[in-house]
């Protein structure tokens, strides 16, 4: 990878940061995480140039799969325009030299943060998420020993001792983020703080890689393996989303931003997705408080 | 009761050393169906490192504890692979805790507490789960509307009673007790004594426990094991015992008493 690049300093960076080994101990990493969907892999995760918190473990796995051939897309809570979105994309931009787009349907690699992309995904790509905490029982089960035991007997009664508590204390299964689900039938994993709108999408054919930087996990979703969210027989589980269409694109279908629009109750709700929004509105969508078409052509 | 069939446990030459120190040696004894064994002791006699080996918390160094299994009948528990004994530990064995909060969680609700172990085995409906909890909060005396609440807010006795209820809500036919009047003022033990009597009573339940409140027995044990030093010093029927101690370390121990 010493092959000279136009606008990459080759003497300064390795192709994507990380040296070939360190890499090359990622990607077993991956593989081992691919052969056994769902479990953890731990990996002797690096220091990267940015906090923990900001995607040290996507990034670290978006390193390993990045090829110089790749057009990388960053998404934060669904929008390319967000400080953790854009510092990663620069950061590829620098490092690797990767084309890089806002556009779901151009990109091979996604990272992203927090949501899936609306845009059905296709076999050809590869979804990074990052991932805070990898363990979907660390806060029923604090002992790390005795959580990994847990996952290697398959004693997931704990899992809907939560889900249990959020119906006696709410009425219903309150936990709205990082849904709890077991992928083939085997491992519960915790999907990253997706909204659990987007659990039912987590059965895709693309292929899905789950990177924690700080807890030193790797775990994947292989494409189209069968993901289902954990719930009760008489409290199935709803992906629910806010009861609106988008303001500027007039979707029915998609996870929406509340945006507060003033101090005296004002809001508006809009797609988390902006590339999606933006692609629909360029097709002519209208929602109720988008600008006038006539207008936007002048 | 006429001959048993079979004992529910068979303990064989348990032995378990920490080092060169002795915490429990060459213990044998069988415990029938709905019978209640006793042990007592005065603190480091062994009684809680002999009940943490039985219970599968501690691996003893040599012996044989051979559980009546419902499926395969005589099994060495020390054998088993641990899933095994894990899924004995949440179905047919119960252990209370001297300390309701080590088995507890703190966090969760009573009903939720309570409903743990029917998840661990695989209910997956919410309103049974619930009225099983609601069950045997009242079972153990918690009124209904407190099902919400966390252990926190529960008084150390219902703490007790909870983790009662929490143990048997699978209907195990072991339940292991350590010292679980521990630590509960006099009135308050007695109640919960009540309710233990009851429960065993009720339900058939073989049980061991550990203490060290000779009243506490003399209610509920139909035998009795005294141990110290690690060994088991005398055995037989608790009033027996109670009354007519032989060695003279029990003597000691009866003669030891306070008298109100």
């Amino acid at each position: 990878m010493t092959e000279e690049r136009p606008g990459v300093e080759t003497d300064a960076y390795n192709f994507a940061y990380l040296d070939e080994q360190t890499k090359r101990m990622i990607r077993r990493a991956i593989l081992k995480g691919v052969a056994i969907p769902g479990y953890q892999v731990p990996f002797a995760s690096r220091e990267m140039p940015m906090p923990y918190g900001w995607g040290t473990g996507g990034v670290q796995v978006t390193a390993a799969c990045l090829t110089p051939e790749d057009r990388l897309k960053v998404i934060d809570q669904g929008a390319d325009d967000t400080t953790n979105a854009v510092s990663i994309r620069k950061f590829f931009e620098r490092t690797a030299g990767v084309e890089t787009t806002e556009h779901t349907t151009e990109a091979t690699v996604i990272q992203t943060r927090h949501r899936i992309p609306e845009t059905p995904m296709t076999e050809d790509q590869i979804l990074v998420y990052q991932v805070p905490i990898p363990e979907p029982l660390r806060f029923l089960e604090p002992r790390e020993t005795e959580t990994r035991k847990m996952h290697g007997l398959e004693e997931y009664g704990l899992m809907h001792v939560k889900l249990y508590e959020d119906i006696a204390r709410h009425g219903e299964i309150a936990t709205a983020y990082a849904y709890p689900v077991k992928v083939e039938g085997r491992y519960v994993m915790d999907p990253s703080p997706i909204p659990k709108f987007d659990n039912p999408r987590l059965e895709s054919p693309a292929l899905q890689l789950f990177g924690a930087g700080r807890e030193q996990r790797i775990y994947a979703v292989p494409p189209y393996s069968k993901v289902v969210s954990l719930d009760f027989e008489d409290h199935p589980f709803d992906p629910s989303k806010a009861d609106h269409p988008c303001a500027l694109c007039g979707a029915e279908n998609t996870y929406l931003d509340e945006v507060i629009m003033d101090d005296a109750g004002g809001r508006m709700f809009v797609c988390s997705d902006t590339d999606y929004c933006a692609t629909r509105q360029a097709e002519g969508h209208r929602g109720a408080q988008s600008a006038p078409f006539t207008e936007a052509a002048e | 009761m006429s001959t048993p069939a079979t004992p529910l446990l068979q303990v064989r030459d348990i032995r378990k050393t920490y080092g060169a120190r002795i915490g429990c040696t060459d213990v044998n004894f069988d415990l029938y169906p709905g019978e209640v064994i006793g042990i007592v002791g005065e603190s480091g006699s062994g009684k809680s490192t002999l009940l943490n080996c039985l219970a599968g918390h501690l691996a003893p160094d040599a012996g044989e504890i051979l559980f009546n299994t419902r499926a395969d009948g005589l099994k060495d528990t020390l054998k088993m692979s641990e899933p095994e004994r894990r899924m004995l530990g949440r179905t047919d064995w119960a252990f209370v805790h001297q300390n309701a909060r080590d088995g507890l969680r703190m966090g969760v609700s009573a009903g939720g507490n309570v409903g743990e172990r029917l998840m661990a085995v695989g209910a997956r409906h919410y309103g049974n789960i619930r009225e099983q909890a609601i069950d045997w909060l009242d079972r153990v005396e918690i009124a209904e509307d407190r099902v919400d609440d966390r252990p926190g807010a529960f008084s150390g006795g219902m703490q007790q009673r909870l983790q009662i209820a929490r143990n048997l809500v699978t209907g195990p036919r072991l339940v292991f007790m350590d010292e679980p009047t521990g630590g509960l003022d006099v009135s308050v033990q007695a109640r919960l004594l009540d309710l233990l009597r009851g429960l065993v009573r009720e339900m058939g339940l073989s049980a061991i426990i550990v203490t060290h409140d000779l009243a506490v027995v003399r209610l509920l044990a139909d035998r009795l094991m005294v141990m110290k030093s690690g060994h088991v010093v005398e055995a037989g029927l608790t009033d027996q015992v109670l009354d007519d101690p032989q060695h003279g370390y029990t003597q000691l121990l009866v003669s030891s008493v306070l008298q109100v």
